[in-house]
């Protein structure tokens, strides 16, 4: 008993201060892609490459119509390796609260050969809201979780056929690093006791009726947060006879948050996000 | 192509005993290989196989071959662990009379792979004790997926919620007690039906595949190269290892070997996700029996390694590594620096969680004679990794079939015979050790040499397969190629898949409160068995 207080004592505080302070990602990282999009000479290579079709784009009359979306996007960065115009950034929160605000589009006039003649229009992504104001929301957090739910936010977890991986790092939210509950967040056993629904999977045809059951269960007002490329998309595994493609296909959802699988603190950012919008 | 002295002697008498109904033998590469024979000669290969020679039944799958063949064909994939190589046995089945005999009854490792073939190839069961639905759950129409003539973006109709009967268990006092899909905690989903008299466990019905997303049937719509990515995402904590042995598989297919310097960098990743998820399992086996402080700092340690991943890879499950031919990023000398650097805090600090674990004789108590699974009974299921140790299976991928740059390498395999949760927390906590000291060896002889060499598009019909130490036990991955450089069907083989039925042995005569502790201390893929 001594010795478990002693080891308590001598590790001392280890979790993180965020979102009072940045995510402490590593530089390496791969997060959101960024394009050169004025300097971009052909975007074909990089769609080639993309194995969700994040990157997409389709030629019409001499016009190109380009689509990057972070919904499916699960920041390989082979776009980047095949396309100098590419650079992955280690940027990881980009939760949304509209699947639109992931997609950036851009539009150029082609040359015969393929080629990008010139950018016609450009729209980035609009997520909302923006890492700056993140902060706002944590510090609101309180306000709202205690106008809409009393004092606590309870979350019920449903993998509707991801791969383990986006489960590997919610886990890491109970740990003493991100340690969820000095928010008042609390991970719950039943969907009855639950205010929030964060769902993985590109939804399976065998987790479909489980899923839809789970979001019946619970009370009202309730939050749906979509998690990873597979929840926002059905990711790498799109649609097919056995996956849906993506967790607004069977439930509404609030909130998406991107990557493959989101870390711990784009888990946080789109959690808080889903609050702050309360 | 020459075959390996050691397998000389098996095959010799196999040629003896088999003689002419072996219509051919094939041997693509020295430990790879094949027998095909016509349906009669299943069960009596097998048995002396499996009987005489050790060999274990590590794969049992099918491949709609009729566009080429007129036929589809059911491989039989043993692994000869003492001599180094795989026999595998291969039969036909005529579209005209689409079905195979049961093996189950004489080796039950065969069970759910039998069942799975029948429902995603639609080739019957003669024999099977239990030959109900397995993989495409009781509401699905009868379409068989897997089959060449069925489209991967086939829309089904609404899915519309019978219920599954299972097995009725009756007597006084008996209680069923249904547990799932949804779990209370964050984990996968599986439904798991208790029959209890009393406290005690009297049988227990896994019913899974609830994660089935057809990933089978993608690989073979795809690119090779997007095929990496996807191997990356069979069961998210083995993306490292799933989508190596892919690779692995690609390359032995092309007669490509990754150089020397990227089979070192697969090692250092290999065994830096070992170490990550036995970590998060010990930690996880002592919240189980209440210890939450151990798992908090097994929680701490985890977040670290993740974070080496990431500062290495780009990716905190290694994610974007694995590539064809090699691996995609080097490592800087102040990477490898970083490397030696957590190698150095780790030790002493998971010495030290040990020794919390160990100290706590109320956790000992609990771990000790708890689920256990008799060597005997692992051996018929066919278990194998880190159960499989556990329960008196002297047996490792990497120490039996060198890949990456484990040949050489100095590192023992632990093996208990106690089959309790205790040794199987055992045995990962020797893993960690053994991986500690395997990433050391590694990069103190660090070779110099390109990370990637390419590797070309593939002719039709090249079969080929790969294999990998995966942290749950051996991964293997078959692939056939396609025209237009895709692949016409891509087998893959979690070691969950055949470790998931021993999970009903080890329960029995337990309490249901210590399920959640025995399920963890196998801590079974879901997504890598629906797939």
């Amino acid at each position: 008993m001594f010795d478990i207080l002693l080891k308590s004592l001598t590790t001392g505080v280890v979790t993180t201060d965020y979102p009072r302070t940045p995510p402490q990602v590593s530089r390496q990282a791969r997060g959101r892609p960024e394009i050169d999009f004025p300097n971009w000479t052909d975007a074909r290579p990089a769609v080639a490459v993309c194995p969700t079709g994040a990157l997409a784009c389709a030629d019409n009359d001499g016009m190109r119509n380009v689509t990057l979306d972070l919904g499916k996007c699960t920041f390989c960065g082979l776009c980047a390796e095949a396309d100098p115009a590419i650079r992955m950034t280690n940027v990881c929160e980009l939760a949304a609260t509209r699947k639109s605000a992931l997609i950036t589009l851009a539009k150029y006039e082609i040359a015969p050969a393929g080629t990008h003649r010139k950018l016609l229009d450009h729209q980035p992504s609009i997520l909302n809201p923006q890492p700056a104001s993140v902060e706002a929301v944590g510090t609101e957090l309180k306000a709202s979780i205690g106008k809409a739910f009393g004092r606590s936010l309870h979350i019920r977890e449903v993998d509707a056929g991801s791969c383990n991986g986006c489960e590997v790092e919610i886990v890491g939210l109970n740990s003493p690093v991100y340690d969820i509950e000095r928010f008042g967040i609390h991970f719950v056993a039943s969907p009855r006791h639950a205010d929030m629904l964060l769902v993985t999977g590109p939804v399976s045809r065998n987790m479909e009726l489980a899923l839809r059951k789970t979001y019946d269960a619970m009370p009202a007002p309730r939050l749906v947060v979509a998690v990873g490329a597979c929840g926002c998309s059905g990711g790498i595994f799109g649609q097919n006879y056995a996956s849906l493609g993506g967790v607004d296909k069977v439930i509404p959802v609030d909130v998406y948050i991107p990557g493959c699988p989101p870390n711990p603190h784009a888990l946080l950012h789109g959690i808080l996000t889903a609050v702050g919008r309360l | 192509m020459n075959i390996l002295p050691e397998l000389q002697p098996t095959l010799a008498d196999l040629t003896e005993r088999f003689g002419g109904r072996i219509e051919a033998v094939h041997v693509p590469r020295p430990n790879e290989v094949y027998f095909h024979a016509q349906m009669e000669l299943v069960p009596g290969f097998c048995a002396q196989l499996y009987k005489k020679w050790n060999a274990r039944l590590v794969s049992l799958f099918a491949d709609d071959a009729l566009a080429q063949d007129g036929a589809f064909h059911i491989y039989y994939v043993f692994a000869l662990y003492a001599a180094h190589g795989f026999f595998i046995l291969r039969v036909p089945v005529s579209p005209e009379q689409p079905k195979f005999i049961s093996l189950t009854n004489a080796l039950p490792a065969a069970n759910w792979q039998e069942r799975e073939i029948q429902d995603m190839f639609g080739l019957k069961l003669e024999g099977h004790p239990n030959p109900r639905r397995c993989a495409l759950h009781d509401d699905w129409p009868e379409v068989h997926p897997l089959r060449k003539d069925f489209d991967l973006h086939t829309v089904l109709p609404p899915f519309k919620g019978e219920r599954h009967k299972f097995r009725e268990v009756e007597g006084e006092g008996v209680f069923q007690v249904p547990v799932g899909p949804v779990h209370a905690g964050i984990i996968e989903p599986g439904h798991f039906l208790f029959s209890v008299a009393g406290e005690p466990v009297l049988y227990l019905q896994i019913r899974l595949f609830y994660t089935h997303k057809g990933t089978e049937k993608l690989f073979e719509n795809i690119p090779v190269t997007h095929g990496v990515r996807l191997a990356e995402s069979i069961s998210g904590d083995s993306s490292f290892a799933h989508a190596t042995a892919f690779c692995h598989a690609v390359e032995r297919a092309a007669n490509v070997e990754a150089p020397p310097r990227a089979r070192a960098l697969r090692t250092v990743c290999l065994e830096l996700e070992r170490i990550y998820n036995h970590i998060a399992d010990i930690g996880a086996i002592a919240t189980d029996v209440a210890f939450v402080v151990a798992n908090a700092h097994a929680m701490r340690l985890k977040e670290r390694v993740l974070r080496l991943n990431e500062h290495l890879t780009g990716n905190r499950l290694l994610r974007g590594m694995a590539s064809l031919g090699g691996v995609r990023f080097d490592w800087s000398a102040d990477q490898i620096e970083a490397i030696r650097q957590f190698m150095t805090w780790l030790r002493p600090e998971f010495e030290s969680l040990v020794g919390l674990i160990s100290d706590s004789s109320s956790t000992r108590d609990r771990l000790e004679t708890t689920g256990i699974l008799k060597p005997e009974t692992a051996r018929d299921l066919g278990v194998v990794g880190i159960a499989g140790r556990a329960s008196g299976f002297d047996h490792d991928v990497r120490r039996d079939f060198p890949h990456a740059a484990y040949e050489g390498l100095n590192f023992v395999v632990p093996v208990y015979e106690e089959g309790d949760v205790l040794h199987r927390m055992q045995v990962r906590i020797d893993e960690v050790h053994a991986a500690l000291s395997i990433i050391e060896q590694v990069l103190a002889r660090m070779p110099d040499s390109p990370t990637r060499v390419s590797v070309p598009t593939l002719p039709a019909n090249r079969i080929a397969l790969g294999y990998v130490e995966g942290w749950r036990g051996g991964i293997l991955h078959w692939i056939r190629t396609a025209e237009n450089g895709r692949l016409a069907r891509c087998k893959i083989k979690d070691p969950s898949l055949q470790n998931w039925p021993a999970l009903s042995e080890a329960i029995l005569g337990n309490i249901i409160p210590d399920f959640p502790v025995v399920n963890k201390s196998f801590n079974l893929s879901y997504s890598g068995t629906d797939r």
